[in-house]
């Protein structure tokens, strides 16, 4: 600032300095940059989403809206913070092949609202969690986890046993996933409050555990990214 | 100083100080409690409203928004009228933003635990209260602008850039990160879903510690480094190139949380190019803060603040460095879903918000409040207490984050995986429990800066108005 002392603003850096609205203006529109060129992309580049990439591969038409039930679940999953320490995303490393499966593709979690990807493993990846254990083995964890896991550090989630799914409010969820574009039928609208009468949150958060990372049957050797 | 309270409104900016600090101590207290949960699950209590899962958001909110956004307004408001030579332009709007976002606070104390969220990681408070948060802090940026327009200095100081980024970028990433449909009164979907609904999180996860952590936090820096150590900032030209360079690159960071996932590999990689480069302004930004000190170096032996302030710089520096490193691709195939992300980002909120906003604090209540500290021997243990708190914590969290990163992906000569998960969940437990141990220690610092600045104003307030019964006494 010392070398102009002149009341005649000198430099464009000045100017701004002298100028509020000037400077929220400047500042405004340096710091949209990067958002815009990371993000806006992603709505319509072909590369985003591996269907639209290969079209061919029908294997990957198999991801579907969740069902009345699996969509509580999730709900479930999200109000007990689960996404904090288990993750839902697996990186193509062949040690998270060898632990966890096939790496995950933006495919599968296309209607996830929001998404579930996870930013921490306090316990393992989950992504493809399901079919792995039986159900009867998820209740039993959920009730008790050091029962079937002793070094295991995740809380017990008793409660859940003793809450039924709300059938009006699970109709309202589905229907509010359709505005968003999840293709619903108006069958599974219509019948939603019905395929959850009488589950638990048990029930429920189960029910979606084991749909997790099955949607696709993957094709040995097919490369999903390129 | 009386000319001084009329001049200014410091009534704001005294109670947002002091709940800072009371926030202070319910969000370190609140993390030592989740961080012994984990290193003692039976802490749990089989209560879902303190299960860790629902309290972590609460930790977060609290000691980001509650504590941090607390001293953001308390130093904003100071700071904006001192560099400006004016009142604030409304008390009114001051005084709604005090109310609005305790009130955000206390919502977030209820629904948390109900497990009431949008599961968006520092996002989860749900739609009626992102509304709240949104109309508060147009109002806190709006007295803000207003101030600075009606300044009486030519020139708007520095430290007001960096608050005006700040509540720029925090208003888009706000609003959009949060875009929802509600569904019920405290139950909404985000708009967005799976890969772009992760980018547009992780735009938000990662300006919220660029924006609301660092640039506002900075703009801290760049008052009360100066005003302490009474020397002008080191070099003017560097705070130029450090406010652009930092408010044009930090926008760009968010992909790096998402390497190596369904996120296109270009997105991620332009992540963690920017994220390199973003060691010059950060260095810059330290060394700006630093240098200021040039010349008077000896005063940190006697500078209780000063000291604060240096040791954050220093926090900041290396956390600014850490960060970069492990944005890069290799390092971040190690460290990505690790306990060192937890390190890092207490490295950051301990070592550098926390610090210079406590370094802040006490300089402004001594002079909110004309008075001097209680005790500089509690100053002088709190200094030590957050220090080697915050050491012990990130300690336990590097040995535990790259052991975990290294077992995750170790083979035996059979080519089998080496260790099973849970094999690396056991091996956590003393990290775990060291963690707490660090963070109780912070925890204990705090408290005792809620005791001194309590004791401090308490002292003050009955001495002034001892000094004004005196004054009526001697007219009567």
């Amino acid at each position: 600032m010392s070398e102009h002392n002149s009341n005649q603003p000198v430099t464009f850096q000045e100017k701004l300095e002298k100028n509020i609205w000037a400077l929220i203006l400047a500042t405004a529109i340096i710091v949209s940059v990067g958002g815009i060129v990371e993000i806006v992309p992603l709505f319509y580049l072909d590369t985003t989403f591996e269907d639209d990439m290969h079209p061919e591969y029908e294997e990957l038409s198999g991801v579907r809206p969740y069902t009345a039930l699996e969509l509580a679940g999730r709900d479930v999953y999200q109000r007990e913070g689960c996404y904090l320490c288990h993750s839902q995303m697996i990186r193509p490393f062949r040690d998270e092949k060898d632990r966890y499966g096939h790496y995950s593709l933006a495919v599968e979690s296309k209607y996830d609202h929001p998404f579930q990807w996870g930013s921490k493993r306090t316990g393992p990846d989950i992504a493809r969690l399901g079919g792995k254990y039986s159900d009867a083995w998820h209740i039993q964890h959920l009730m008790d986890p050091r029962s079937v896991v002793p070094e295991s550090v995740m809380p017990r989630y008793p409660w859940l046993q003793d809450a039924t799914v709300d059938g009006a409010g699970i109709e309202k969820r589905v229907k509010a996933m359709r505005v968003l574009g999840v293709p619903y039928t108006d069958e599974q609208i219509k019948g939603a409050a019905a395929s959850v009468e009488g589950k638990t949150e048990m029930d429920a958060l189960v029910a979606y555990l084991q749909v997790l990372g099955t949607m696709i049957k993957f094709e040995p050797g097919r490369d999903y990214r390129d | 100083m009386q000319a001084e309270q009329q001049q200014y409104s410091f009534e704001i900016v005294k109670w947002f100080a002091y709940m800072a600090v009371v926030y202070l101590v319910v969000g370190t207290g609140i993390g030592v409690y989740i961080a012994s949960e984990l290193a003692w699950p039976v802490l749990n209590f089989d209560n879902p409203y303190i299960s860790f899962g629902r309290l972590r958001p609460l930790h977060t909110n609290a000691v980001i928004f509650a504590f941090g956004g607390s001293t953001l307004m308390a130093t904003a408001y100071y700071i904006v009228q001192r560099t400006s030579g004016v009142r604030l332009w409304s008390d009114k709007l001051a005084w709604f933003t005090f109310w609005g976002w305790n009130l955000v606070i206390v919502g977030a104390v209820i629904t948390l635990p109900l497990g009431l969220t949008q599961s968006k990681e520092y996002a989860e408070l749900e739609w009626p209260l992102d509304i709240l948060i949104a109309v508060v802090w147009l109002a806190y940026s709006f007295n803000f602008i207003m101030t600075l327009s009606i300044r009486k200095v030519s020139h708007i100081y520095v430290a007001n850039w960096f608050f005006l980024a700040m509540m720029i970028m925090v208003t888009y990433l706000h609003v959009v990160n949060s875009l929802a449909i509600p569904v019920e009164l405290f139950k909404s979907y985000s708009l967005f879903a799976g890969v772009q609904d992760a980018m547009i999180q992780w735009w938000w996860g990662h300006n919220a510690v660029g924006f609301f952590l660092t640039a506002g936090f900075l703009g801290i820096m760049y008052y009360f480094v100066p005003k302490q150590a009474n020397r002008p900032v080191y070099s003017y030209r560097l705070s130029v190139i450090h406010f652009w360079a930092l408010t044009f690159g930090y926008v760009w960071l968010g992909a790096h949380h998402l390497q190596y996932t369904a996120l296109p590999d270009w997105t991620g990689s332009l992540g963690a190019a920017i994220s390199l480069a973003m060691i010059i302004p950060s260095w810059g930004g330290a060394i700006n803060g630093m240098f200021t000190l040039s010349g008077a170096w000896d005063k940190l032996r006697t500078d209780y603040i000063l000291r604060f302030l240096i040791v954050s710089l220093a926090f900041y520096a290396m956390s600014t460095f850490e960060g970069p490193v492990m944005s890069s691709k290799t390092v971040n195939a190690l460290s990505h879903y690790t306990d060192w992300t937890i390190g890092h980002v207490h490295a950051g909120a301990l070592g550098w918000v926390a610090m210079v906003s406590i370094g802040a604090i006490y300089h402004m209540v001594e002079r909110l409040w004309g008075t001097t500290i209680h005790s500089v021997k509690l100053v002088n243990l709190h200094f030590w207490m957050a220090t080697i708190g915050t050491a012990v914590y990130i300690t336990a969290m590097w040995v535990s984050g790259i052991m975990q990163g290294l077992m995750w992906r170790a083979y035996d000569d059979y080519g089998n995986l080496a260790y099973t998960f849970v094999e690396s969940v056991a091996q956590m437990h003393p990290y775990y429990a060291m963690r707490a141990v660090g963070g109780l220690i912070f925890f204990l610092g705090a408290c005792v800066m809620l005791y001194n600045i309590t004791v401090t104003i308490r002292k003050a307030v009955a001495n002034s108005s001892a000094k004004e019964a005196a004054l009526v006494n001697a007219t009567v």
